[in-house]
């Protein structure tokens, strides 16, 4: 595709790894030809449609389907009582069901679904359908969470409508701020945002007369969704099969096991028809699972040479109704605190409240942003406090590469200091910070994510990737994954990585993905696993099958066997290049010494050092870093902030292919900036909280006019647990745009949002409040007064801590032993 | 036993028409409601035609008609019937991509996919217009196409290379927009 006269900035020697190829799916979809879930069309098939509640809050006293069963083209109406059985993605928090039978908790819960001839006989009946709800006592905030025990969303919550309370002590952090020469106390809040994929979900269900489902759907995590199934309809999970179409975007938001395919799969059962759902718009808003809004409070101790001595965070989470992956999130807002600048003591306290608002969940970068946002511009306040140049302060204490933080999680190569240089001298960030003029800035942030969870979902002893390989004695090869591709190009991942190893053309590969019939499991994208755990089992399986040619080939060409070579779809002498055999015959060859040729590879990610609970979030094979300088211009008449350019460095360990990773670091950098600037899943509280913006109009996110020009520097410093050294790109980036953002505001007018989105009315209140003497500050005052646990208290490894808790020094060991 | 006749309802009354889209006349009966969006893809199964809101807000379902882009989704069938256009299927010509298609390709500008038929659409009426389109101008023709996952870099990239390309210029990528600075 005309790419070949570019040379790879680094590793010369791969045929594959790091060049800009396209995409294996890159036609189909420039050609309108890539299957979507709502593409799919099937003979009799019925069209579905759920009735959601309108109240944030009720008990469901009677539910009356008679008339739309009696409407004509209306197959079959099905309510709670027709799936009884609870789900959800965490173990701990199976609390969703697929039709709410007595209890709504949020405007938009499941309540009522139809099966009929067309979608518009399908709209019409749920008309027709009649529930009568006795209204409850709405919670709305987290402040009337931690005010009203009762009425109690779930019963299984840790205290009243606190789901989930937190409590986490590393090193003794009272008398670390104690031995600071400053102590920076901060509050801020960030609002939740949603992921607004451009594609609506949608799902197909069809069961078979052979008493087997499939079920097609818009999903990130076709294994849960199988595991879901099961679950709920009662079926051996050997009678479902899971086909997680192309995703249109997912972000995280097509991660949860969803309502509505459920409720397909039930109605293509009952009716012995397939069923299609695509939700609206609106639907799609109340799916949500995005971004948590969350108020911190951060107290962080420094010496005078701006060097931490210990951090005090704390995070309360606005979770919405259900549980989804709110205690992961919940631990994330303390997790990744400590893996970028020494952090020698450091506590973290979370509280996560249910709320009658649609359920929060993972958004790209799952409970890092926010904390991430707090961190960061805190940072950029002891620096001003201390008079050290920001981009000093951090570069002073950088996590070194190689250590264990003190909440036991294990870093391995950390390029941020790299990131560091690249930015400040891209953005001539010493000649132009603090020296620009009024309405104008300049703004750093670092940050730093997972390259994939250290741990399962659900406990298990089992890899988290497979990869399977079949070899055609036409030479092709054919890749098997349960990964699936949501745009960030999983799929053509898979076939570098054994197209590098086995030499061909990765063009010439098929891929076969996501799907629970066909493909070994792989648990999904998210936590920004994919590349780095499908790789390492597409290795694994790669270098099986070179192994069974390498015997059968070296007998062939009476050449030693550690003298071949794999490249060019050929499988030859080293020494002389013209003496082997076509990759396909090399297979022809192995078939025929020892029968089909296949192989089977998988991944465990290695074991996390801590022990305590909790140290389940957080552990991750690779860390990514990421540095960001960004480059604002702030009307003080309106508080309109534009950002005409970021610069962003990008710590990605080796790039499979460096065209895939730039695209993921300038999503990431727009996505980011969509948040900083704008976006906001907001609620009206006086108004039974009634979604502010459930429409793509409304909710606002950047344009192309918005989207800022971005600078992107693509660090390589390879990752000894990263298939050829690779870590992620998919969430890191996002990461330091907002604190980048609200730093430059502060360097433009002397301001600070301490609040995301920085919003125009916010920054035009702070000016203001500015000028008139007051504090020049736009963020929270207050956090709500919550009932903490008993803290776990764990002793970082530089205090000869074993990575489990124990008690606290100076504590009475309450209970210790007996 | 006797059996009971089976009482068939007829729906309500369809209209008929004909639409031409991508060079091709293809008569359809459909109900009157039905939006351009609607008739595409359902009728004719041209699904390469995407929708992210129904409700005229992202500009994935854009179209051509005589060359300019609408948005099918708020597009009344009855109103373009016997009107030349063209959606995402027809761009190609036989099995070569048209240059857009394919600078799309190479740029990696088709992340999931799904805004990129109706933003190679909007691209494809731009260069109609202007051979040598600025970053600006296709800012301007394009904003109202939502894009999330690539920031629109990587679109604007393809669509200046497509350009220069269809201007007969042997233009390559920049190095940078493959691997960085």
């Amino acid at each position: 595709m005309g790419t070949e006269h570019l040379a790879t900035p680094t590793a010369d020697s791969y045929a594959v790894i790091g060049k800009p190829l396209p995409k294996v799916d890159a036609a189909a979809k420039c050609l309108g030809r890539t299957k979507f879930a709502d593409d799919i069309v099937l003979p009799r098939m019925l069209h579905a449609k759920i009735l959601r509640s309108p109240h944030p809050h009720a008990r469901i006293t009677a539910i009356d389907t008679s008339r739309a069963e009696a409407l004509d083209g209306v197959k079959v109406v099905i309510t709670g009582a027709d799936l009884p059985n609870s789900f959800g993605i965490l173990p701990v928090s199976q609390d969703e069901h697929a039709l709410e039978g007595d209890h709504v908790r949020f405007i938009g819960d499941p309540v009522v679904a139809v099966a009929a001839i067309d979608e518009d006989t399908a709209v019409e009946a749920l008309d027709l359908v009649s529930v009568t709800y006795q209204e409850l006592d709405v919670i709305a905030s987290i402040d009337d969470a931690v005010a009203k025990p009762e009425p109690q969303l779930h019963d299984y919550a840790d205290d009243g409508n606190l789901h989930k309370l937190v409590h986490l002590e590393f090193g003794e952090v009272d008398r670390a701020l104690e031995q600071a020469d400053h102590l920076q106390e901060d509050l801020f809040f960030y609002e939740g945002n949603t992921h607004l994929p451009m594609e609506q979900h949608a799902t197909v269900a069809e069961y078979g007369g052979n008493g087997r489902l499939t079920v097609w759907s818009s999903s990130q995590t076709p294994h849960y969704v199988h595991r879901a199934l099961e679950k709920v309809l009662e079926l051996p999970r050997a009678r479902i099969r899971v086909v997680a179409m192309p995703n249109g975007g997912g972000f995280g938001g097509k991660s949860d096991p969803f309502a509505h395919e459920i409720v397909v799969a039930k109605l293509a059962m009952l009716t012995g028809r397939p069923v299609k759902i695509c939700l609206t718009r609106e639907e799609v808003f109340y799916c949500h699972r995005g971004r948590h809004p969350v108020l911190m409070k951060v107290r962080t101790g420094v010496k005078a040479d701006g060097s931490i001595t210990g951090m005090d965070f704390e995070s309360y989470l606005d979770g919405g109704a259900y549980g989804s992956y709110g205690v992961a999130s919940t631990y994330y807002t303390g997790a990744l605190q400590t893996v970028t600048y020494e952090v020698p003591a450091y506590r973290f306290k979370g509280a996560r409240a249910f709320t009658n608002k649609p359920p929060c969940g993972p958004k790209r970068g799952h409970g890092t942003p926010q904390p991430r946002f707090a961190v960061e511009v805190t940072l950029d306040k002891i620096a001003e406090r201390l008079s050290i140049d920001p981009a000093q302060l951090r570069l002073q204490q950088l996590q070194p590469a190689d250590s264990v933080t003190a909440n036991w999680l294990k870093i391995g190569s950390m390029g941020l200091g790299a990131c560091i240089a690249k930015v400040t001298e891209g953005s001539d960030w010493s000649n132009r910070f603090r020296k620009l003029p009024y309405g104008r800035g300049l703004g750093l942030a670092c940050s730093s994510y997972i390259t994939g969870a250290g741990l399962p979902i659900y406990w298990n002893a089992m890899p988290h990737s497979g990869v399977q390989l079949k070899c055609d004695r036409g030479g092709g090869v054919t890749v098997f994954c349960g990964s699936t591709d949501i745009g960030q190009g999983s799929d053509s991942i898979l076939a570098y990585i054994v197209a590098e190893i086995l030499g061909v053309d990765p063009m010439e590969m098929a891929v076969v993905t996501a799907d629970t019939d066909l493909t070994p499991v792989d648990l999904g994208s998210y936590s920004s696993r994919v590349t780095l755990m499908t790789g390492q089992a597409a290795i694994q399986a790669a270098e099986r099958i070179r192994a069974r040619l390498l015997g059968p080939v070296a007998e062939k060409l009476d050449v030693p066997a550690e003298r071949l070579e794999f490249s060019g779809s050929r499988v030859f002498d080293q020494t002389d290049p013209e003496r082997g055999v076509t990759f396909g015959e090399a297979v022809a060859l192995a078939e025929a010494a020892g029968g089909t040729v296949g192989s089977v590879g998988s991944y465990t990610p290695p074991r996390s050092p801590g022990r305590y609970r909790g140290a389940g979030v957080g552990p991750s094979p690779a860390y990514s870093y990421s540095a960001c300088v960004a480059e604002v211009e702030v009307d003080p008449d309106s508080g309109i902030v534009v950002v005409p350019r970021v610069w962003i460095g990008h710590d990605i360990g080796r790039s499979i292919n460096s065209s895939l990773v730039m695209g993921q670091v300038e999503g990431g950098v727009y996505m980011g900036l969509g948040e900083a600037l704008m976006e906001e899943m907001a609620y009206r509280p006086n108004r039974n909280v009634v979604h502010k913006w459930p429409s793509m109009l409304e909710y606002k996110s950047p344009t192309m006019h918005e989207m800022c020009d971005v600078t992107t520097y693509l660090i390589e410093d390879p990752d000894a647990n990263g298939p050829f050294g690779a870590k992620e790109a998919g969430q890191g980036p996002l990461l330091p745009v907002m604190p980048a953002v609200a730093n430059a505001i502060y360097d433009a007018v002397g301001v600070r949002i301490d609040e995301v989105p920085m919003s125009p009315p916010k920054v035009h209140k702070a000016i203001k409040d500015k000028a008139r003497g007051k504090a020049p500050r736009f963020g929270p005052s207050s956090v709500p007064s919550v009932p903490w646990p008993e803290v776990t208290y764990v002793p970082p490894p530089w205090e000869g801590g074993d990575g489990k808790a124990h008690p606290r020094p100076g504590l009475e060991t309450r209970g210790e032993g007996g | 036993m006797p059996v009971e006749p089976v009482q068939i309802k007829k729906r309500p009354g369809k209209v008929r028409g004909t639409f031409l889209v991508n060079g091709e006349a293809h008569d359809v009966t459909y109900a009157p409601h039905k939006t351009l969006l609607e008739v595409l893809r359902e009728e004719l199964a041209l699904t390469g035609t995407k929708h992210g809101c129904e409700l005229g807000e992202c500009g994935t379902c854009t179209i051509l008609i005589e060359g300019e882009p609408i948005l099918s989704c708020l597009a009344l069938a009855q109103a373009y019937q016997d009107v030349p256009m063209e959606t995402v299927e027809g761009m190609a010509q036989e099995s070569n991509l048209h240059p857009l298609q394919a600078a799309f390709v190479e740029m990696g500008a088709a992340q999931c996919g799904y805004c990129t038929p109706g933003v190679l659409l909007a691209a494809k009426a731009l260069l109609a217009e202007s051979a040598a389109p600025t970053r600006q101008d296709i800012k301007d023709a394009l904003a109202g196409n939502l894009c999330r996952c690539t920031g629109y870099i990587k679109i604007y990239e393809a669509i200046e290379l497509a350009a220069a390309r269809m201007r007969g210029d042997e233009a390559e990528p920049a190095r940078e927009a493959f691997y960085g600075y």
